[in-house]
């Protein structure tokens, strides 16, 4: 099997899919939003517990492939705790990361976890996928009631 | 066999070969994309390659034989409209119509079912009328007549498929009742592969006095159609799916009941005389192309028919049935493989699931060992919904596939095994 499709799909991402983290609602949610990928079919929701600017709590649920799931899953574990500002500027490096060849040495290192889906880059019908539950967390923190989509 | 504007579409070695066996490691060699090694194509249904003689059609026709159609009086002009002309003649006696002028070129089959929706349809479905199709209905024979049953306060009805996946033809019988004006069905599945009884739905259809619509986009590559012994009303299917062009599809019509359907857009052509007081519209076909069609495309559509009748409709159908059964044989040595629709008649699609493994994952690591195929809901979401999945992976055949093609398919499909453990 080649290099890139193991990079793609490393251990951690099959773990994340297979059991993926806090993936329920959490008691205290009080923004929501959910992603439709109409591409493929996946759909998830994406819930925020967020107090004085900072998001307390996180979950998600719904169906979606081993990237978009492992990247929620991920996605909720780092963004856990953090202040929104530095949630979107986590975003922003994780978005880098998977559609850009140059990415900013800081930046790489804020990513912590998230770089196990730099293999993503070489993937580009993929970064849909591992951006999905990204793109409904930012519309539950703007709270704005409309769904997200990649399309 | 004469093709439409001096374009060469067969080998002479091909001709008058219907009787021969049909061979597809030749005809591949007629596709150039599939020249490429390590390449394998499972994915027609959504639209099918090229052979060269397509091509070739195209840039003659812009290179040598190009004027606007249905106008000039110059000779250029006049040769343009004479070979588009043959390709309708060419397209009726692809389906088995009788006449040429019950064929109508619009873009695709979505355009050719839009097409009744808001002519026939609107013309002659009202309040507390119904419309029947089938829940194995690709989006484009769902949605124009939802539009139509919102707008006119009538009923879609959906007849049901069982766990194979075939058409309930009992519960189909059921729903046909004094109301029910059109009925609307696919000729293949384009998700399933499931080939629907046409001629005994078009029986039933008849005797409770509805028109009957056939999608017959998945069917034409792969089997002989005759419209005329189907006894169908309509016929919608697509250019690009039978080796053609895009935007070129075809309506078929029959004549009486083209001829009382008021037009489809207005425009060019479509025209007998217009005042600003009154106008009044061409005859048919003309009354339903309006504007300039495409008439590149065409030539290419022509190309395309020719040279699939001149491999033989019975040859491929043969070829691809074989194919299928070997292909489902394989699938079965993958575990957990779970095979969405096994209706007893069907064509030479497989869908199918992984446990464990979400087909968009399963697509991303087959393309990445050179196979093509489809994932997700194919424009069917009611079909996945019935089989209770959100998505499949399709790998779908074509007279050009051959058994290489389905080992290569279930080579990759063990790296997914692998990967996934």
């Amino acid at each position: 099997m080649s290099a890139d499709l193991r990079e793609l799909y490393q251990s951690v991402i099959l773990d994340h899919n297979k059991a993926p983290r806090n993936f329920c609602k959490p008691k205290c949610a009080n923004r929501s939003a959910e992603g439709i990928n109409p591409l493929c079919g996946d759909q998830l929701t994406v819930y925020l517990t967020v107090e004085d600017g900072i998001v307390k709590d996180v979950g998600f649920s719904g169906t979606g492939c081993a990237i978009s799931t492992a990247s929620a899953s991920l996605m909720t574990q780092s963004i856990k705790g953090k202040k929104i500002e530095d949630v979107e500027h986590l975003f922003a490096g994780f978005h880098e990361m998977l559609t850009s060849d140059k990415l900013s040495k800081t930046r790489d290192e804020d990513l912590g976890k998230l770089s196990v889906f730099s293999g993503v880059r070489e993937f580009p019908m993929r970064v849909k996928c591992a951006t999905l539950a990204w793109h409904a967390m930012t519309e539950a923190l703007h709270n704005t009631g409309q769904s997200a989509t990649t399309e | 066999m004469t093709a439409a504007g001096g374009i060469a579409v067969e080998p002479a070695d091909r001709r008058g070969s219907e009787t021969a066996r049909f061979d597809p490691v030749r005809a591949r060699r007629d596709f150039p994309i599939l020249q490429t090694e390590g390449f394998v194509f499972l994915d027609s249904a959504a639209s099918a390659q090229k052979p060269q003689c397509v091509i070739d059609a195209i840039a003659n026709c812009y290179s040598k034989d190009y004027a606007n159609i249905h106008r000039g009086v110059y000779e250029l002009s006049a040769r343009a409209t004479s070979n588009f002309e043959a390709v309708r003649a060419t397209t009726q006696r692809f389906i088995g119509a009788a006449e040429a002028r019950e064929i109508v070129f619009v873009r695709n089959t979505t355009e050719a079912l839009n097409l009744i929706a808001s002519t026939y349809g609107r013309q002659n479905v009202g309040p507390g009328d119904e419309v029947l199709i089938t829940e194995m209905e690709h989006h484009s024979n769902i949605v124009p007549w939802q539009m139509l049953c919102e707008e006119k306060g009538a009923v879609l009805r959906v007849a049901p498929i069982d766990g194979r996946g075939a058409l309930m033809l009992d519960e189909f019988e059921k729903l046909l009742g004094s109301r029910t004006k059109i009925v609307s069905v696919a000729h293949i599945s384009n998700a399933l592969g499931t080939i629907n009884p046409v001629a005994e739905i078009t029986r039933l259809a008849h005797a409770r006095g509805a028109v009957v619509v056939v999608d017959g986009a998945q069917a034409v590559p792969h089997h002989r159609v005759d419209v005329s012994a189907l006894d169908c009303d309509f016929y919608a299917l697509s250019g690009h799916k039978v080796f053609g062009p895009t935007g070129v599809g075809v309506l078929y019509g029959k004549a009486s009941i083209l001829e009382s359907m008021p037009p489809y857009q207005g425009g060019g052509s479509m025209i007998k005389t217009v005042r600003f007081e009154k106008t009044t519209y061409a005859d048919i076909p003309q009354r339903f192309e309006a504007g300039t069609p495409n008439i590149g495309g065409i030539a290419g559509f022509g190309a395309a028919l020719d040279y699939v009748n001149g491999l033989g409709l019975d040859g491929i159908a043969a070829h691809e049935c074989e194919l299928l059964a070997y292909a489902t044989d394989a699938l079965a040595e993958i575990s957990d493989l779970r095979q969405i629709g096994t209706a007893p008649q069907r064509a030479a699609v497989l869908s199918f699931t992984l446990d464990g493994v979400h087909p968009h994952d399963v697509g991303s690591i087959l393309d990445h060992e050179g196979v093509a195929v489809r994932t997700g809901h194919h424009c069917a979401q009611p079909v996945m919904e019935h089989f209770g999945v959100s998505a499949t992976v399709r790998a779908s055949f074509a007279l050009y596939n051959t058994r290489e093609d389905v080992d290569a398919l279930i080579r990759a499909l063990h790296v997914v095994r692998e990967l996934f453990r």
